[in-house]
Formats: structure tokens, C-alpha cells, sequence
């Protein structure tokens, strides 16, 4: 277990590398990395003190070596619209994101593990056959025109919930959340729909193939002949079964959930990373897009990182591959 | 030579089921998928022909009058065409608007998928044929790019490279060639070890000759059904993007940014300027999905009858 954990551990550090790599070159060589990194109201003096700062007179794999350092220590320049550290301002966004991606995740859950239980148990039934019809609209609805149309139904036409921002936040940890009050329930309960509409289609997919598949196994049958009544069949026999798969996929599509809130958060005016970036990207803020695109890949790394070892915790299988 | 005698006149050859035949029989044999080819081929055409069929050139201010802006669906404007979906902020007619944007968004979705085919392609099978440490290296990458979400991927892409048609379509292609690529491998893989590539390495054929003429056209199938799904998740995309103000200019509007421009409008209660846009792009995906599905179900020999 060791070996594997070490081994994973040092691709994860490679791919790393690789994609810091990656964003180096995309700042530093297509571009005027001038043009990126100073401010374009810094004059000639200030701009040519500016580039022996940053090392751009420097070779290439010099200032490779410079940028790196820089980012294990935690400086990935300064933001030109805020002024301040992109970081810390990347950081400071970060629990809005979480929060909206792990209010998806949840929703997800609660409605998907239901109705596709539902639809696995009785596969030919009308209202089950509806469900997947609805589910198959869930994966090819854009998601930004969905919230778009979300906003006009509750929010323009019915004016039941707010269309957007976080409401009111409680402290919670030291860091504010949307959740802990009525308020911040009512602006998060929309964008968490929206952004989990396409996770609650997978879930629904995962549990009745699932369920159709441990139907049909011999311990089911067992239970069954053993007099067990359906709903214990059902809930402790198939049910625990098929959650492993179930919760595995939701947990790896966390990461996609934080990717895809980009476009939720700047539907809803989520004050989030995804809405910074997009920001960001449209008044060239290149110090905070750089951090950003570091940030996100070192969490998706972790994020796959973490997956891979949970799936060999669960799967012994997946342990003596890697030893063999 | 005497004229020789008329033969019996032969009964008319029985239709010979030929496997494409026996495709398009099993293809239509969903009713779904068969509406769905028809209503994609329609929204084809619609784009091909669209400065013929659409009311209003979107494109030439000339005829945009400003007195037109933000019309209801189904009013007359001052030019005297009837706006079946309403006017957007400029007069613009949103059914012409939507004829001219899905003309852009197949171009963009189709485009990158074709060219993110072919170097997926090309690399799949190479990875498959050659083996060993390109194949490992190739792989390598596909695992890299699947790993990140395609959403991100683009973003990143098109924060380095800035707005632009061509910068969607080099975004998309870097984001979707790895799926080909990985189809097509695990199809070749198989295939790479039947008789007709021995026959052919045996002939001494050139390596390109045994790629592309023995391997890739038995890969088929899978890249096919592939190909379909990816059209319509490149054309998402390109929407998604295009809404958020990273994909194509304002001077070529696809549907993503018609939706977009209707987005300040949505709060005033005037739906119609990005409601019919989505519409529009909804039916797109909707239909290719279909094709695919069904394609999926058709292609696939495990569930041959």
C-alpha cells in the first residue's frame, strides 16, 4: 500500500510539474510576457526596472526555474485590478465555490439516488421511462441557458428567490457561508440546482444500472427466498451495494462540479473563483488567471490523488494490480 | 456468327443485403433517432441556405432600424416583416439572427470535431501499431487531457490564446482529440492482431498504407459513433463559451452569444432574445444525440442479435 500511495504520489507531483510547465509557457512564450505582467499604466522606466524584477532578461529556463520558486513559496504576483496578492484573492473566493459545488453534490445525491432506485426497480413502468427521458434532457441542456431560464421563471415571473449573489453569509471557521442563514439559503438553493441538473442525470444513470445489475445477483435472490421483505431487500441488500460506485463517481466529478460552477457563478453573479476568472480573463488580470489555473490543477490533481486511493482502499483489486 | 437466341428474361435479382443496407434498416428501425436525423438534416440546411431563407440579413445594418429594438414575438416592425420571435436590442430579427448563429455554431462544433478527429485519430492508431514507449507516451497525454474537465481545459486555452473563430476551433480540437484517440486505440488494438494486417506487413506494405488503409477503415464504428456525440458536445461548448465572452467575436454571433446579449434583457422580463437562441441550440444537441445513440446501438457488434 505504501509503494502504491509513493508511486501516485510522485505521478502527482510530475503532472504537476508538467502543467505548471504548460501555464509557464502559455504566459511566458506566446505572449509579450511584458505586456502580461506589468501593468499596462507602467511607463518606460518603471516598466524596464519592472522586467530585471521579474528576471525577464533572464533565459527562459532560468526564469522557469524563478517562476517555480516563486509559486512553492506562495507568490504568484500581485493582482493589477484589486492590487493585492492573486492568491489571497483566489483564496478568499474559494469557500463560495465549495460551497455552491458541495450544494450540487448534495442535491445531486438526494434527488438522483431516489428516482434512479425508483427507475432500477421498476425498469418498465411509465413514470420510470419518463425519468430517463428527463434525465437524457439533463445531459444535453446547456447549463448557463438553463439558469438563464431559471431566472426567469422563479426569480423575473414568480420573484420567489433572488437571481443573484450570496446573500447574506454567517461566520463559520472564519470563513463566511451562504448556508447558515435564511437568507444565504434562498440565493444558494438556484445556482445549486442549476450547477447539479447535470450530476443528478448521472446519478440517476449510475443507480438504476446499478440497481438493475445487483437484482439480479444470487444474494438477492437468497434474501428473497430467505421470506426477507422487499424494503429490507431493497434498502440493505441492493442499496449498499450499488452506493460505493455510486458515491466514487459523485466524489471524482467534484472536481468537474468546481470546474463547471465557471458558468453558474457568472449566471447567478456567484461571487466565486469561476466568476474571478472570467473577470479576470476579460480585463486581462493576467497575475490572478495565472493563479487561478495553478490553484485549480493542484486541486484537481489532489482531487485524483485522493480518488485513486480511496478506489484501492475499496477495491482490493485495484492494489494487486499495483503490486504485480 | 448467327444472332444467338435471347436468353430467358431472369427474374429480377432478389435486393441484396448489403451491409450498409442492413444499416440504414437498423437505423430507422428507432423512430426516435430517424426524427432526430431529419430534424438535424433540416437545422443543416436551414445554416447552408440561410441567406436565402432567413427574413432579414443580420448583418446589414442597413436594414436594422433601431425604432425595431426589442420587439415582442410576433409583432411587425417599422421595415414591415413580421418578427415571428421578436427583435433583439439593435432591431435585429431574432429567427434570422438564430438562422445565421446555428450556421456558425455547426461550423465551429462540426469543424473542430472533423480536424480533432483526425489527429486523434492519426494518433490512436499509431499508439495501437507502434506499441511500447509511444504508445505509453501518447497515452500518457490522453490521461492528462481527460483528466481535466473539457470546460477548464478550453478556458485555459483561450485565456492564453484570446477571442477568435479560429482560436474556439484550436481550443475544442486540443480539448476533444484525446477521446479519438483513445476510442480508435482500443479498437486497433484488437484489430492489430488479425490475419489481414499480417497479410499486409507480409507484403511489405509501407507503414502509412497499412495505418489508413487496412487498420483505420475496420476502426470505423466506435469513430463514428464517437464523432457524433463529440459534434454535439463541441457545439455546447462552443456556446458556453461564447456565453461567457471567450468564444467567438460579437462581429460573427454564434448561439451562445445571442443568448448572452439577452441576458441583461432577461431581468426586464423581455425572455424572448435569449430564449429562442437556446431553444434553437437545445434542438441541435437533442437531435445529434439521438443520431448518435442510436448509431451507438447499431454499431456496436456485442449487441448484434
Amino acid at each position: 500500500m505504501s509503494l502504491y500511495l509513493l508511486r501516485r504520489l510522485i505521478q502527482a507531483i510530475g503532472v504537476m510539474a508538467v502543467m505548471s510547465l504548460i501555464v509557464f509557457l502559455g504566459v511566458f512564450a506566446i505572449g509579450d510576457p511584458v505586456e502580461m505582467l506589468i501593468s499596462p499604466d507602467a511607463d518606460q522606466i518603471e516598466r524596464e526596472r519592472a522586467v530585471i524584477a521579474l528576471g525577464l532578461d533572464k533565459p527562459l529556463w532560468m526564469q522557469y526555474l524563478l517562476f517555480l520558486s516563486n509559486a512553492l513559496s506562495g507568490d504568484l504576483g500581485r493582482s493589477f485590478v484589486f492590487n493585492e496578492p492573486a492568491l489571497q484573492l483566489i483564496m478568499g473566493r474559494m469557500p463560495a465555490t465549495l460551497e455552491l459545488a458541495l450544494g450540487a453534490t448534495f442535491m445531486a445525491i438526494i434527488i438522483g439516488l431516489p428516482l434512479g432506485l425508483y427507475a432500477g426497480l421498476r425498469p418498465n413502468g411509465a413514470t420510470s421511462k419518463a425519468i430517463m427521458a428527463v434525465s437524457i434532457l439533463g445531459f444535453s441542456l446547456p447549463t448557463f441557458w438553463v439558469g438563464l431560464m431559471l431566472i426567469m421563471v422563479f426569480a423575473v415571473q414568480l420573484g420567489w428567490l433572488p437571481s443573484s449573489g450570496r446573500g447574506e453569509t454567517a461566520m463559520l471557521f472564519g470563513v463566511p457561508w451562504s448556508f447558515l442563514t435564511w437568507d444565504g439559503l434562498t440565493h444558494l438553493i438556484m445556482p445549486a440546482t442549476n450547477l447539479a441538473l447535470f450530476k443528478i442525470s448521472l446519478v440517476i444513470r449510475l443507480t438504476r444500472a446499478g440497481v438493475r445489475e445487483t437484482m439480479l445477483m444470487d444474494y438477492v435472490k437468497f434474501a428473497r427466498a430467505k421470506g426477507l421483505s422487499p424494503s429490507r431487500v431493497t434498502f440493505v441488500h441492493v442499496f449498499k451495494n450499488i452506493l460505493i460506485p455510486v458515491v466514487t463517481v459523485v466524489g471524482l466529478e467534484l472536481g468537474s462540479t468546481i470546474a463547471f460552477s465557471v458558468v453558474t457563478e457568472s449566471v447567478f453573479a456567484w461571487p466565486g473563483m469561476g466568476k474571478l476568472i472570467i473577470d479576470s480573463i476579460n480585463v486581462l488580470d493576467r497575475p490572478v488567471i495565472v493563479a487561478y489555473l495553478m490553484t485549480i490543477v493542484l486541486m484537481f490533481i489532489t482531487i485524483n490523488l485522493i480518488v485513486d486511493l480511496t478506489y484501492s482502499f475499496l477495491d482490493p483489486r485495484v492494489r494487486l494490480e499495483a503490486k504485480g | 456468327m448467327s444472332t444467338t437466341a435471347l436468353p430467358a428474361p431472369v427474374p429480377a435479382p432478389p435486393r441484396v443485403e448489403t451491409p450498409f443496407r442492413r444499416f440504414v434498416a437498423e437505423f430507422c428501425e428507432s423512430k426516435i433517432a430517424l426524427g432526430g436525423l431529419i430534424v438535424f438534416t433540416l437545422i443543416a440546411l436551414a445554416a447552408i441556405f440561410a441567406p436565402w431563407i432567413s427574413p432579414q440579413d443580420p448583418y446589414d445594418l442597413g436594414v436594422l432600424d433601431i425604432m425595431d429594438g426589442r420587439l415582442e414575438p410576433g409583432s411587425v416592425g417599422a421595415t414591415g416583416i413580421t418578427h415571428w420571435l421578436g427583435t433583439d436590442d439593435q432591431g435585429r430579427d431574432m429567427l434570422s439572427g438564430i438562422i445565421y448563429g446555428l450556421r456558425i455554431s455547426l461550423i465551429v462544433g462540426a469543424g473542430s470535431a472533423i480536424i480533432a478527429c483526425l489527429v486523434g485519430a492519426s494518433l490512436g492508431l499509431l499508439a495501437a501499431y507502434a506499441g511500447g514507449r509511444t504508445d505509453a507516451a501518447i497515452m500518457r497525454l490522453v490521461d492528462l487531457q481527460l483528466s481535466f474537465p473539457a470546460i477548464l481545459a478550453a478556458l485555459m486555452i483561450l485565456a492564453f490564446l484570446g477571442k477568435g473563430v479560429m482560436n474556439v476551433v484550436i481550443a475544442l480540437v486540443i480539448v476533444e482529440w484525446a477521446y479519438y484517440a483513445r476510442t480508435v486505440r482500443g479498437t486497433a488494438l484488437v484489430e492489430r492482431r488479425r490475419e489481414y494486417i499480417e497479410a499486409a506487413q507480409c507484403l511489405a506494405l509501407p507503414t502509412y498504407r497499412i495505418l489508413f488503409r487496412h487498420l483505420l477503415p475496420n476502426c470505423l464504428p466506435p469513430l463514428i459513433v464517437v464523432g457524433t456525440m463529440q459534434v454535439a458536445r463541441a457545439i455546447a461548448l462552443e456556446a458556453t463559451l461564447s456565453f461567457l465572452g471567450l468564444g467567438v467575436p460579437i462581429t460573427e454571433p454564434s448561439l451562445g452569444l445571442l443568448i448572452a446579449n439577452g441576458y441583461e434583457y432577461m431581468l426586464s422580463g423581455k425572455y424572448w432574445i435569449s430564449f429562442y437562441p437556446g431553444i434553437a441550440l437545445l434542438i441541435t444537441i437533442v437531435s445529434i444525440n439521438l443520431v448518435g445513440d442510436q448509431l451507438r446501438d447499431v454499431l456496436n457488434p456485442r449487441l448484434k442479435k
